[in-house]
């Protein structure tokens, strides 16, 4: 009885064995050896920066010329370099760039109107009654972008601002798409001016609202060079396609402070609550 | 015998005992009524006047912007001071006319014709609708006039008139019933005449026997009218429970009710299309139900469409030192309000104000699996496992667990024992696929 059963299994595993060993010389393809090892290379974080799915595809496109290696926001000069020099090709000029807040409005300097109590996050917290916040168009501070950010690039600061590390931050744009309230911004690194608020209000209207809103006052676009800050229903926009390195000028006579002059950090770095408590 | 219902749903305590006897009063005009352009699904209305402009009421403010689009009409008779963003009850800020009322206007509307309905072909009485502004006054705020033409290939054999008002506090639709069943009966008669339907059903929960006597003492004698006693159960006044309730039909997911041959309208836009016709005027006022334990005198009014919350509680005693929420809608399926700048809307069917206690907030356990959520859910989903899904953004499973029939009534969070937020967690979800989907587009 023993003997016949493990006749039958041997029997069925041999024909088996065959059929997938004729399977797998019928059904072969090719593919190129190249791609494994530039998938090696990669930093494989598979984020969707480089608007392909993953560090595979990536691969694959790299291998046909397609993309550059600098292309990957998330790998180093070293690894551009590295691939680059393997598949002999240039690596391209990245432009390295961070995501940056279009708000400044904390728990300190703009106030709120109505307190939220349910579930803590943004997304959840913009759908009643808009947050809470006196600010219809300001950060809420529930730290969605937080969690969503997979290389820890994004805390929250002791006023409930996001604070992105530019040095983490690989521009993957999961927090531009996390914010519900669209806040984040991609700018090259060494872009300096940014105007800090989203908010369409006018004069005292915004600033009863936040500090340090754009009021629309129109004082940076005066003796700005031609082009860069317009005002546009309601807040000052800077045009980054122009030469934006322009003088700090703006900064300084913003009576708000809505527009800054970045270099690194965004914010002052603090303690993070929302880490500290979750730990 | 067992009144006709829907299966599942749940029962809050109605809270209806503070506003159910309260006779309909006139609100006195504001000293400024806002206007926003968005007030009704479908496309904004465009502006059209200017700062400077005097209105009379009932003056367009804005047209219509294409079909599903209805104009805005002035509340009041007063000058345009402002054009510009105003907070939204939704929480957003939008473009909204801001007219200072004129004191001393006798706030009479301009002489205007009264279409004959009788005299006039369907395409005629439905762009008189959409010209007077008319929406669905249950809270979506949906064209009627959409709804009164229905696509050919969908022929429509029963008018369905929802009188259900199965959301706590609210008794404005209860008090139209009971104070104007001539006027209900009339728009009833003007819409079966434009829809050429023969048959007419008036769902009324049992729970308002003065309004469903009202209507029956109302009833002519030559249409086939039905006033249908219904289970006092939430969420019955949701359109598709509704038809379940009076046709036995259940409307198929993702379709409308118009694919089972039935149009529902809510007795305010009802009473709203009688007035067209009636006086001529546009929809520019509504009754609101101002209530809840937070407030000092709860009340039914007559408000001037653009009244502000905060003037709109001032009327009605102001709030007590317990308030702790205010709501446009019920607690059940309302939106909580941060800034009491926000006007009324069209589509505002009550301001509920509650006071800390019935605000508590509980903690939130773990799931424990109980199935309470399925029993309640009205349509029949697994809110646990959306939940679930939701927790964790996979919202394109959440899609494929049929997210989008879900219509937000909060019944599954009424029974959780664990406190869940699960409705809370299906509107942030639905958002998210939104924003996915216009991303992608």
């Amino acid at each position: 009885m023993t003997m016949l059963a493990v006749l039958i299994l041997s029997g069925v595993a041999l024909v088996f064995a065959v059929l997938i060993a004729l399977a797998n010389r019928r059904l072969w393809v090719w593919e190129d050896p190249r791609i494994d090892a530039v998938s090696e290379l990669l930093p494989n974080a598979n984020c969707g920066a480089c608007g392909l799915p993953g560090g595979r595809a990536f691969a694959e496109k790299a291998v046909e010329g397609l993309v550059k290696p600098s292309e990957c926001t998330v790998g180093t000069d070293e690894t551009h370099k590295a691939i680059a020099g393997f598949l002999g090709v240039e690596a391209g000029t990245a432009v390295r760039r961070v995501a940056r807040l279009q708000c400044a409005g904390g728990h300190d300097v703009a106030g709120a109107l109505a307190e939220y109590r349910g579930l803590p996050t943004c997304s959840a917290a913009t759908a009643v009654a808009g947050g809470g916040k006196g600010c219809a168009w300001g950060c809420l501070g529930l730290a969605d972008c937080e969690r969503v950010c997979d290389f820890d690039a994004i805390t929250m600061t002791a006023t409930g601002l996001p604070l992105v590390d530019p040095a983490k931050c690989t521009a993957c744009g999961d927090c531009v798409e996390a914010c519900p309230k669209g806040l984040f911004t991609m700018l090259p690194v060494d872009t300096h001016l940014l105007v800090q608020c989203k908010n369409l209000l006018n004069g005292d209207d915004a600033l009863e609202q936040c500090t340090v809103a754009c009021t629309a006052c129109g004082k940076c676009v005066q003796d700005a060079p031609e082009g860069v800050i317009s005002v546009a229903s309601g807040v000052a926009v800077v045009h980054y396609n122009v030469d934006t390195q322009a003088d700090q000028g703006a900064v300084a006579r913003c009576p708000t402070g809505a527009i800054v002059w970045l270099n690194g950090m965004q914010f002052v770095p603090e303690p993070s609550l929302s880490r500290s408590a979750a730990a | 015998m067992r009144s006709p219902g829907f299966r599942h749903g749940v029962h809050p305590p109605e809270a209806k005992e503070l506003t159910h006897r309260l006779p309909i009063r006139r609100m006195p005009y504001p000293d400024e009524i806002v206007l926003p352009l968005r007030q009704h699904a479908g496309k904004p209305a465009t502006l059209c006047v200017k700062v400077g402009d005097h209105v009379e009421r009932g003056d367009p403010v804005g047209l219509a912007d294409g079909w599903v689009s209805v104009p805005i009409h002035s509340s009041a008779a007063g000058v345009v001071t402002d054009i510009g963003m105003w907070p939204h009850p939704d929480g957003s800020m939008a473009t909204a006319v801001r007219i200072a009322v004129d004191r001393y206007a006798a706030q009479v509307p301009r002489p205007r014709m009264v279409p004959h309905w009788e005299g006039l072909s369907t395409e005629e009485v439905v762009r008189a609708v959409q010209e007077a502004g008319v929406v669905g006054l249950g809270g979506a705020a949906f064209p009627t006039h959409v709804k009164l033409a229905p696509p050919a290939e969908f022929p429509v054999h029963t008018l369905i008139i929802n009188g259900a008002e199965c959301e706590p506090y609210l008794t404005s639709d209860h008090r139209t019933m009971a104070e104007y069943p001539a006027r209900v009966m009339f728009g009833i008669r003007v819409m079966m005449h434009t829809m050429q339907v023969t048959r007419c059903v008036v769902g009324v929960e049992r729970n308002k026997p003065d309004a469903i006597e009202a209507l029956r003492g109302a009833l002519p004698t030559d249409l086939d009218i039905t006033i249908l006693p219904l289970t006092v159960k939430y969420p019955q006044g949701a359109e598709k429970m509704l038809i379940q309730a009076v046709t036995g039909v259940e409307v198929p997911s993702g379709k409308l009710p118009v694919t089972v041959g039935v149009v529902v309208q809510n007795v305010g836009s009802v009473a709203a299309i009688a007035e067209v016709f009636e006086t001529g005027l546009p929809l520019i006022e509504r009754i609101v139900t101002v209530s809840g334990h937070g407030l000092l005198k709860p009340a039914n009014l007559i408000v001037p469409v653009g009244t502000k919350l905060k003037d709109l509680l001032a009327y009605c005693g102001g709030l007590t030192p317990e308030a702790a929420e205010v709501i446009i809608g019920g607690p059940m399926m309302g939106q909580a309000q941060a800034n009491l700048e926000a006007p009324v809307l069209k589509g505002t069917t009550g301001v509920v104000v509650l006071q800390r206690n019935d605000t508590r907030l509980e903690k939130v356990y773990p799931c424990i699996h109980c199935g309470r959520c399925l029993d309640a859910c009205p349509v029949f989903l697994n809110p646990s496992l959306l939940g679930d899904l939701a927790r964790v953004n996979r919202y394109d499973d959440m899609t494929d667990a049929h997210l989008s029939d879900c219509m937000l009534c909060g019944s599954c969070s009424y029974v959780c024992p664990s406190n869940i937020p699960l409705s809370q967690l299906f509107q942030a979800s639905k958002v998210a696929l939104r924003r996915a989907a216009a991303g992608a587009a």
